[in-house]
């Protein structure tokens, strides 16, 4: 399952996108994010339980900024989060 | 001397209980509490079939807004039903952590998407839910799993309290605004979609240049139903769509979101208490049955 987190704005489309079926809930990524962004939460959307990686709700509508300091201008640089995951379950889409 | 003053945005709390149904003679009775963050919902399922479901206003704590929700539905249920007659009970919703009597709590994207594939069956791809204040845009499989979700979290533009703002704005029953849209030789131009604030700031100004109502009425459903369909288009759009929370009784967005994407939704169910604004609180209540048969061992 692919869950998207985010909004639009009048400035563009803030959404991070965990696939909850190549995430295990390992935590990696929640270590790895410098604004404590992402937490593990229990998988809801399987019956058979387990845990997954989501988004915090206090995060889900200012991502533009939250994320801002590990996004420089001008540069491409993986974030942490996304470097982090093991599974690659991790994607932005901006 | 008595006055009774109307205001459009008040839209009508309802209840209603299946007649064919002897609860008593049911096996397994579950429920599904979902705490919106504008109204409040809870149906009662009796060995998996629709028995009974309401819905209310949401008050200032999700707490009390589910257990009014609640009671307000048992007490129309005939012969008595107790709090304790139900085998298990789901929260959903924004408020779903605070619902006391329930045994456990899941998200209202799972909720809505096993809700929806209840109500219209195994076609259901793509579900559109407008909800009090965000719109979320699901895909799931013929077994009501949802395989990818997107929601909005981020403002009230194109839900159904901005529907309500307009609806004040432009001395319209809730229930009527979308019929007045479609009143209109020709579409108008969307007035801003990214904030109720101000579109509805710009619907003042057109109001003041002589536009009549359901030309205003036209431009903000229409900016509406642009937002939800880019919501749509970045998860993509499989058939069948349903349209599922409190706008899918609005006609003006169900007609031009089918317009905009070309996709005709599905009509809302005919079967009597099959209501699309229940949808979550009925997957809750779906769900409730799978985790009480999974916690007995029954197959």
């Amino acid at each position: 399952m692919k869950a998207h987190y985010g909004y639009r704005d009048g400035s563009g489309a803030y959404f991070i996108i965990i696939d909850t079926d190549k995430c295990d809930g390992c935590g990696k990524c929640v270590e790895a994010c410098p604004q404590g962004v992402l937490e593990i939460v229990p998988n809801d959307y399987d019956i058979e339980g387990g845990m997954m990686a989501a988004v915090k709700e206090e995060h889900r509508w200012k991502l533009k900024y939250t994320c801002g300091p590990c996004k420089p201008v001008g540069k491409q640089v993986t974030p942490p989060c996304i470097a982090a995951c093991p599974k690659g379950a991790i994607e932005h889409s901006w | 001397m008595s006055e009774e003053r109307k205001e459009f945005w008040r839209w009508p709390e309802y209840r209603w209980v299946n007649p064919d149904i002897d609860w008593t003679k049911g096996k397994v009775i579950t429920a599904g509490v979902d705490v919106g963050s504008v109204s409040s919902k809870a149906a009662i399922l009796v060995d998996g079939e629709l028995y009974a479901y309401d819905y209310m206003r949401t008050g200032a704590s999700s707490k009390d807004s589910a257990i009014k929700a609640m009671t307000w539905l048992l007490e129309a249920i005939e012969p008595k039903m107790k709090l304790e007659d139900i085998h298990y009970i789901v929260g959903t919703g924004y408020g779903r952590v605070n619902v006391p009597f329930a045994k456990r709590a899941i998200t209202e994207i799972a909720c809505h998407a096993r809700g929806a594939n209840f109500l219209w069956g195994p076609t259901v791809r793509t579900i559109l839910d407008v909800g009090g204040q965000d719109v979320k845009a699901i895909r799931c499989d013929e077994k009501g799993k949802v395989i990818s979700f997107l929601m909005n979290d981020k403002c009230a533009a194109g839900t159904g309290r901005g529907m309500e703002v307009f609806a004040d704005l432009l001395g319209v029953p809730i229930q009527d605004i979308g019929h007045l849209s479609l009143q209109v030789k020709e579409e108008p131009p969307p007035v801003s979609n990214t904030c109720v604030v101000f579109a509805r700031n710009e619907a003042s100004a057109l109001l003041r240049q002589g536009w009549p109502k359901e030309q205003v009425a036209a431009a903000y459903h229409l900016a509406m139903a642009m937002r939800m369909v880019e919501l749509l288009e970045r998860l993509g759009v499989e058939k069948d769509l349903v349209v599922t929370g409190g706008q899918s009784k609005n006609i003006g967005i169900v007609k031009r979101v089918a317009r905009l994407l070309n996709i005709e939704p599905l009509p809302n169910p005919t079967k009597p208490g099959y209501d699309p604004v229940a949808a979550g609180a009925i997957g809750a209540a779906l769900f409730a049955k799978a985790l009480y048969e999974r916690e007995k061992g029954v197959k």
